[in-house]
């Protein structure tokens, strides 16, 4: 039997409804339809009534997703691509995410965001926005790379006290798979080393986890030890886990499949540059998607985003720095 | 609604002499359609205040303690300094504290709705009041078709002022009435002059009830002028001067105290009074609120979260 990344993400919520009756299911298509990806498959004939067909309205979605958690509810809002989050951004940046810090009254829901690139998606339904909701204070971002962790990690958000950005890889759903669900997990804030190294640290996270690992591997082969830092959440951002992994190999190749500009790879360059600059053998590096909106073009859309090949590339230079 | 002028009177003087950081926003002429929302509420409801709401807030039960509090930037406020002026409420009492993006309170009340629904509480009702400015964003449209859809107990209340800050109506819309949108909203609809207490009254009661009752979201269109600026920085030189003729032009407390002289219930004796009472508890809040400490940088834990193990705090690299 195996799990994939997408039927952990359906699991963890069939979990968190039959565990929870304060937890209910709010977005497009997901009721008895069962959701544009089938991360909702049965769910609203399982749990009647808390599994609600929403109007194409992004912004009302999440502004009824915080009147309802200030009512003491734990609603998880489904937005069906992670781009169409834009059209809800007001109620997520301002209501949702200052609502505790203005009151003290928490506001407890999981915003779900199938996100980043597969081909033929297009510039509209490729999107990964993690760097834009982990700038607002008020929000915490997870970013599960892992069939373990896309199970896991959405248990954990639905319990956090906080609004939660889940950003779930749309490139991962299907062909990622586990033998079983876990029973246990980091805690959420901590990031892994998905494979130890000494020559060089890659820090990484989501679908391109896996890219830094296939190009570790082609390295090994060249007589390279790559260690690949998978961050797990982006907000918080594991600081500890990523300085010790750089102090150990001296070398720091920050990867993500968002834009280049600002976001999480410069944030982690950022810090490790300030507080940890004595442990770099060399100018610290990062690799993004290219600079401009996600490509249609199969051809296109496999050179706009950082691939194996271009993550191999990339730790070469780095290593005859 | 005497009280609500009154307060909002003394926060106008208060920003005169410069002793309120940030703006002053007051419900002057907007008082009977106000008030008429917090007394039609009751405990249990859900009421979601815009900036011109200082008697809707009172009736519903916000002390005049708290307001000042807010304005002054105590710490002792339900906003502990962080936030100010208008932007207050107390969540878990049905009170909802705006943010700034217009039209945005009115899912939340939706969803506080929802919630009600899912926990099996019957027979509340939630209130949202927006201006004819809201009534041009995606999120007035987005939440009032939802609150249709769902068919929950939301009555919305549309204060149509003439102008949105500086923005006549004729630029805001173009349907003849905003109240004939209901149709194709699915809504219930009414339309008054607002500045009429005792229509107001009849009406929102009316509205509130049909809510309450399950009869599905209703909306309520107030013809009223706005008798000050959009905040006190603002002189409003640019409202047109015949608009001020209007029957619905008229300050709705004026009326409220001829109508109660008219009518034999009080004498201006009695209007005095009540006016003095009001002042004194008005100062003395003030009073209480001047002798307050303020907010002290170094006892703020600067954390945006709940989740006080998740916050990276003050220095990104801690």
């Amino acid at each position: 039997m195996s799990i994939t990344y997408l039927e952990a993400i359906r699991e963890a919520q069939a979990k968190a409804l039959a565990d929870d009756p304060r937890v209910f299911i709010y977005g497009q298509d997901v009721g008895a339809f069962g959701g544009a990806f089938k991360a909702t498959k049965n769910l609203a004939q399982e749990f009647g009534g808390r599994v609600l067909d929403a109007p194409i309205s992004e912004d009302a979605m999440m502004g009824a997703a915080v009147g309802a958690a200030i009512e003491g509810m734990r609603p998880i809002i489904e937005i069906q691509f992670a781009d169409f989050s834009t059209i809800g951004f007001n109620q997520i940046v301002n209501q949702a995410a200052s609502l505790f810090w203005r009151t003290n009254v928490s506001c407890p829901i999981v915003v779900r965001l199938p996100s980043g690139g597969t081909s033929g998606g297009g510039p509209f339904h490729s999107q990964n926005l993690e760097a834009i909701y982990s700038h607002y204070p008020g929000l915490v971002v997870m970013t599960p790379a892992t069939v373990e962790d896309a199970y896991s990690m959405l248990l954990e958000a639905v319990a956090i006290d906080d609004p939660v950005i889940f950003c779930e890889h749309k490139f991962l759903y299907y062909h990622l798979k586990a033998d079983k669900l876990p029973t246990e997990a980091l805690p959420v804030g901590k990031a892994s080393i998905a494979r130890p190294g000494r020559d060089m640290t890659i820090v990484t996270y989501s679908a391109m986890v896996h890219e830094a690992l296939a190009a570790a591997n082609e390295l090994a082969a060249e007589g390279n030890e790559i260690e690949v830092v998978d961050l797990r959440s982006v907000r918080p951002l594991d600081t500890d886990t990523i300085m010790a992994s750089v102090a150990r190999t001296g070398r720091l190749l920050c990867v993500g499949e968002a834009w280049p500009w600002g976001g999480v790879t410069a944030e982690v360059i950022a810090r490790v540059c300030s507080e940890g600059f004595d442990l770099l053998d060399a100018p610290p590096q990062r690799l993004n998607a290219k600079d401009t909106p996600v490509p249609y073009h199969p051809n296109l859309w496999a050179a706009h985003r950082p691939t194996a090949r271009s993550v191999a590339q990339a730790a070469r230079k780095l290593l005859r720095l | 609604m005497l009280l609500a002028r009154v307060l909002d009177d003394k926060f106008a003087s208060l920003y005169r002499g410069g002793k309120i950081h940030g703006g002053v926003f007051l419900g002057r002429g907007q008082e009977a359609l106000s008030v008429s929302i917090g007394l039609s509420l009751r405990k249990g409801d859900i009421f979601a205040p815009l900036i011109r709401d200082a008697a809707g807030r009172l009736a519903f039960g916000e002390t005049v303690l708290e307001a000042v509090r807010t304005y002054l930037g105590s710490p002792l406020g339900p906003m502990r300094a962080r936030d100010g002026n208008v932007h207050r409420g107390r969540p878990k009492d049905g009170l909802l504290p705006m943010i700034s993006h217009l039209g945005a309170m009115i899912s939340v009340v939706n969803g506080a709705l929802m919630a009600h629904r899912f926990k099996g509480i019957s027979g509340t009702v939630g209130a949202a009041c927006i201006g004819d400015g809201a009534t041009s964003t995606g999120a007035f449209h987005e939440a009032i078709n939802q609150a249709a859809v769902e068919r929950l107990p939301l009555v919305l209340v549309i204060a149509n002022n003439e102008y949105a800050y500086s923005t006549p109506t004729s630029r805001q819309f173009a349907c003849e009435n905003l109240v004939d949108r209901v149709t194709g909203y699915g809504v219930e609809g009414h339309a008054l002059d607002g500045n009429n207490l005792e229509t107001c009254l009849k009406t929102v009661q009316e509205a509130v009830g049909r809510a309450r009752r399950g009869e599905g979201p209703q909306m309520i269109v107030a013809r009223l002028l706005r008798l000050c600026g959009h905040g006190e920085h603002d002189d409003a030189h640019y409202v047109d001067p015949l608009l001020k003729k209007e029957s619905y032009a008229r300050d709705c407390l004026k009326l409220a105290e001829e109508h109660l002289l008219r009518q034999g219930w009080a004498e201006s004796r009695d209007l005095e009074t009540w006016r003095n009472e009001a002042v004194q508890q008005v100062e003395e809040a003030v009073a209480i609120v001047q002798r307050e400490p303020a907010p002290d940088p170094y006892k703020e834990n600067w954390c945006a979260l709940a989740s006080k193990h998740l916050s990276e705090g003050n220095n990104p690299a801690a």
